[in-house]
């Protein structure tokens, strides 16, 4: 017998190595659920933590910038919990129902369960393992098959717990659902969370998604979304923590004929932010917006990373996605559009824009096209540059002092990413955020 | 003492001389008329005037009531009371018109240290001014002189001069890009200015608009200099023979 070679050599590896050997056994889910982790560890583990060696990882070193990986946390604490109540505030005062999850563990006594709608149902993903929900094991890691990501492997191999909804048939959803992840426990911890939200055909949601962290945490998140025919879908993901957050998220969508998916996703705090959309359409006749907004600053860095599928045909995708960068901080930016080859009258535009705000800043674009069909219409841009000189002298000419004259033009700038939101009070509470964030960077 | 008095003013733009010694003195009440050839330094003089980036002041001094605003920003020449009309007004876009009018309006008056409006104070005003120059109220939703056309922009422009109220306005080729009837309504629009406690300096290359706002004094720049000085009758003189003249008297100038 020859010895396993173990490509895993870094502390970060090694430590999660040893936290899944010793949590596994207690980890919510019967025997095809840890097969499933032990197989999602093995594929991990082959590969272990993805470097800049990594296409899709280029930008954004993993192993390099995970020194250490944090041990799993244990059941949330009264102060974490308490925390959590103050979590998602960056939504304003939009109505929602609440979902909260504090240190990856399902908060019932925090979340809003009573007066579902008609065809609504929320449960937590943990319950729903060990309970063998045929939701769960029929659609977990199948959505988008996106296992060979190292990392959601990784969330496969650990994951706690998360929201597992389903929307029947037909059914509007009429208060958004709001998950909220809280990791605001006291000890820097790897927080694994898990969802999975299956909308039938026809159905309506508005789903948002918020992460807040405290000090030290590192987060890896995935979630999966079906989408059926004629379902119309917004989601939007919220994310800010302290500088030294590390917070990975997946989210992969498979989307039917004829519908509408809106995805937004905001990042506002964070040290190393990675988004990864794998997206992809299954039927024909789907619209879809994949925007984000991003402000940086100290020495942030956000990568968002998108494969958007164009299996079937006659689908429109729109790609927007907005960074400003002040100070050290660095906005990476990937995009991939594949057309399959009869994926016919596909219309896919991709445009990432950096606004940098200081020498130092950094922006990396890389947007891409694979295009297999002949009848489509596709299309990329990418710009990065500094704020535009002769914009601002006009507003100062007009009596706007130089540092309110920088924020206007920078609101207009995030502005443009952020009308592809639906929801009116959203936006407006997004606006705010932006209004803030300028604020507090004052009259540099 | 003048309300604007420019004493030996030298500029250059990226190491280029343009202004070379430019003396101009501008009492309240008037409008000065500068007319000169292209390249002459015309819209240098309106870009050092209202203090933009690139445009540096080597020698000499703009007095503005007496204070030389040349070690101001670009904001607070224009909360002291300075409007440049732009040859090109730029497009913002994401930036509501109202937003941007508001925005401006209220940081003056808060650096002059006067209440800002209120809402209905100033919703009424900007009503009451845009209905006079025939801006259509559906425009200043849109992002500042965005899908504007050559006439509404200049209308926008003045429509901005007249909320703001300045005490010395600068018309940098107002009438460039404009047919006839937008002359007319920008035009109207100025002399509704004109008042004895107001200047003007309306910069143009040709006669035409001094026809509609008509001057109390035409100075002739070349050279980065005023070379010539006379009442509004020198306009139409250069009409006829045109500037040639001129820039001989310039090119013989020490």
């Amino acid at each position: 017998m020859t010895a396993e070679v173990l490509p895993m050599k870094s502390g970060a590896e090694l430590t999660l190595a040893e936290a899944f050997a010793t949590a596994k056994a207690k980890l919510p889910g019967g025997a095809p659920v840890a097969a499933l982790r032990e197989a999602a560890f093995k594929r991990f583990a082959a590969t272990g933590l993805p470097t800049w060696r990594a296409e899709q990882w280029h930008y954004t070193d993993l192993r390099a910038m995970l020194r250490e990986a944090k041990p799993l946390p244990g059941l949330p604490s009264d102060t974490a919990k308490a925390r959590a109540k103050d979590a998602g505030k960056l939504i304003g005062d939009v109505d929602v129902r609440r979902v909260v999850f504090v240190d990856g563990v399902f908060a019932p006594d925090l979340s809003d369960l009573d007066n579902f709608s008609p065809g609504l149902s929320i449960r937590s993903m943990a319950e729903a393992l060990t309970a063998g929900d045929k939701l769960a094991a029929a659609n977990l890691g199948n959505v988008v098959q996106s296992e060979q990501e190292g990392v959601i492997a990784l969330n496969t191999a650990l994951m706690r717990d998360g929201a597992l909804i389903h929307i029947a048939k037909g059914a509007t959803v009429d208060r958004p659902i709001h998950l909220v992840f809280a990791a605001t426990g006291d000890k820097p911890a790897s927080v694994f969370t898990r969802s999975l939200v299956v909308i039938e055909p026809g159905a309506r949601v508005m789903l948002l998604e918020s992460h807040d962290a405290t000090a030290g945490h590192q987060v890896n998140t995935a979630l999966e979304l079906v989408i059926g025919d004629n379902a119309h879908v917004d989601h939007i993901k919220l994310t800010s923590g302290p500088e030294d957050l590390i917070h990975v998220s997946s989210l992969m969508a498979a989307i039917g004929a004829k519908a509408r998916f809106n995805d937004f996703a905001f990042n506002v705090g964070g040290g190393i932010v990675r988004n990864q959309l794998f997206v992809r359409f299954d039927g024909e006749g789907t619209l879809a917006g994949l925007r984000g907004a991003s402000l940086l600053r100290g020495k942030q860095h956000v990568d968002s990373t998108l494969v958007v599928d164009h299996k079937a045909g006659g689908c429109q995708s729109r790609e927007m996605f907005a960074s400003v960068l002040d100070d050290q901080s660095r906005g990476v930016f990937q995009g991939k559009i594949i057309v399959q080859p009869h994926a016919q009258q596909t219309d896919a535009r991709m445009m990432t824009r950096a606004l940098l705000l200081s020498e130092e800043a950094e922006a990396d674009n890389k947007p891409e096209l694979e295009i297999f069909a002949d009848d489509v219409q596709c299309g990329h841009g990418a710009t990065s540059g500094a704020l535009d000189e002769e914009l601002r002298f006009y507003l100062m000419a007009r009596g706007i002092p130089k540092a309110e004259a920088e924020a206007l033009l920078v609101q207009a700038f995030v502005g443009e990413a952020i009308e592809g939101i639906e929801h009116a009070g959203l936006r407006d509470a997004l606006m705010e955020q932006v209004v803030a964030w300028l604020k507090a960077r004052g009259g540099r | 003492m003048p309300l604007l008095e420019v004493k030996n003013l030298h500029v250059t733009v990226d190491s280029k001389q343009i202004l070379n010694g430019l003396d101009l003195a501008v009492d309240k009440g008037e409008v000065h008329a500068i007319m000169g050839p292209n390249g002459s330094g015309k819209s240098t003089l309106a870009y050092v005037m209202a203090g933009k980036p690139g445009y540096e002041a080597t020698e000499g001094q703009i007095l503005l009531d007496g204070e030389n605003v040349l070690s101001m920003q670009a904001d607070e020449r224009a909360a002291k009371g300075l409007f440049l009309a732009f040859q090109y007004p730029l497009e913002i876009p994401g930036v509501a018109t109202m937003t941007f009018l508001r925005t401006a309006l209220n940081a003056q008056r808060k650096a002059r240290g006067q209440a800002e409006y209120s809402t209905p104070e100033f919703l009424k005003l900007v009503r009451e001014t845009a209905g006079k120059l025939e801006i259509d109220p559906d425009m200043l939703r849109r992002g500042v002189n965005v899908g504007f056309s050559g006439g509404e922009k200049k209308r926008n422009e003045i429509l901005q001069m007249a909320l703001l109220q300045p005490r010395l306005c600068v018309l940098d080729e107002t009438d460039s890009g404009l047919d006839i009837d937008a002359l007319k309504i920008v035009s109207d629009g100025v002399n509704r200015l004109r008042s004895p406690d107001r200047a003007m300096v309306v910069i143009t290359h040709y006669q035409r608009l001094l026809d509609h706002i008509v001057p109390d004094v035409v100075h002739v720049l070349s050279a980065g200099r005023i070379v010539k000085t006379g009442g509004k009758e020198l306009a139409l003189e250069l009409e006829a023979s045109g500037y040639a003249q001129f820039q001989g008297e310039a090119a013989l100038a020490p």
